[in-house]
């Protein structure tokens, strides 16, 4: 896949004005056809640091290593200030909303099985409805999961 | 910032460190580490050219994530933050589908408690017919209401 003397060279050499030899590291995943996909990468990483990136891994997850770079380098350009860390940070916030959302829920079920049981109980001994227990320490559960929750969304989500 | 205390790009890169250094404030002495990240992964004159192009009040959040970005590529080097980010899409999709299973529940239990408090049986006279379509109709109105509730 190599660019050589006879044919096209990667779009890395292209770019970097050079000539494109049989084992250019970069030939496999810049293709001539897709200029931008270096360039890009080229603009927030620069040539050399990709180089000894793809040089340290190896070959069998060079594609994936692009890959992610490639995406890296589009959210920085679209996002000078924040780039790949303003979208985990934005989705920390979701999972977290999510996650209290899902407590919220799961407590309301709970609750929604507590009620249905006095209804059962009229037809048990008062005794049995007593004994269930376990459905009054679950709902404690949930909801005290739901608070802890609710503290852990304050948190800084770049604090790793 | 005299030589005796340069900031931790330029004793990195072994250099004076100007009084108008713009990697200082963003990569003290104190520490190195995160300087020695951001330089494998993006290259000092990269960073200078990125922290030039953003707007100087917000300079300090630009450093902070593309530090954070470069030592989540120095952690993972094949995914990096796109690790990061993989993982978050599949733990929301995890909770989704917790939670429509949950509403679920929810609907079941609501329907299940309904049947447990039939309406009352008509006595052959037709203006009951007519109240027990209107109770139909309002459990399922409070059915749609909790499955838009979350």
């Amino acid at each position: 896949m190599g660019g050589s003397s006879g044919s096209s060279p990667c779009a890395s050499c292209k770019l970097l004005r050079r000539r494109c030899s049989k084992d250019c590291i970069f030939a496999p995943y810049f293709p001539p056809h897709d200029p931008h996909k270096f360039a890009i990468v080229h603009k927030v990483f620069g040539a050399s640091n990709i180089s000894k990136m793809l040089q340290e891994l190896p070959v069998n997850q060079r594609g994936d290593a692009v890959s992610s770079l490639v995406y890296e380098a589009n959210a920085r350009v679209r996002d000078p200030v924040y780039g790949c860390a303003g979208t985990i940070s934005y989705l920390q916030n979701q999972l977290s909303q999510l996650q209290l959302q899902l407590a919220a829920a799961q407590a309301e079920v709970l609750t929604m099985q507590m009620h249905q049981k006095p209804h059962l109980a009229e037809q048990e001994s008062e005794m049995s409805f007593l004994m269930a227990g376990d459905d009054f320490n679950s709902i404690s559960h949930y909801i005290a999961v739901a608070s802890n929750l609710s503290a852990t969304v304050m948190e800084d989500p770049l604090t790793r | 910032m005299s030589s005796f205390s340069r900031c931790a790009a330029c004793k990195y890169l072994r250099r004076k460190c100007p009084q108008d250094c713009i990697l200082a404030p963003y990569f003290p002495s104190s520490n190195p580490q995160r300087f020695v990240c951001v330089h494998k992964i993006f290259g000092a004159s990269n960073v200078t050219k990125m922290l030039q192009q953003v707007p100087g009040h917000l300079r300090a959040e630009a450093a902070e994530c593309i530090s954070y970005e470069a030592i989540a590529r120095v952690q993972d080097p094949v995914y990096g933050c796109v690790g990061i980010i993989t993982q978050l899409q599949q733990q929301i999709s995890q909770i989704h589908s917790e939670i429509m299973k949950t509403k679920g529940e929810m609907i079941a239990h609501h329907c299940a408690h309904s049947q447990h408090h039939p309406p009352p049986q008509p006595q052959g006279d037709p203006s009951w017919s007519i109240s027990l379509h209107q109770q139909q109709q309002d459990y399922s109105q409070s059915d749609e209401h909790l499955l838009r509730k979350y």
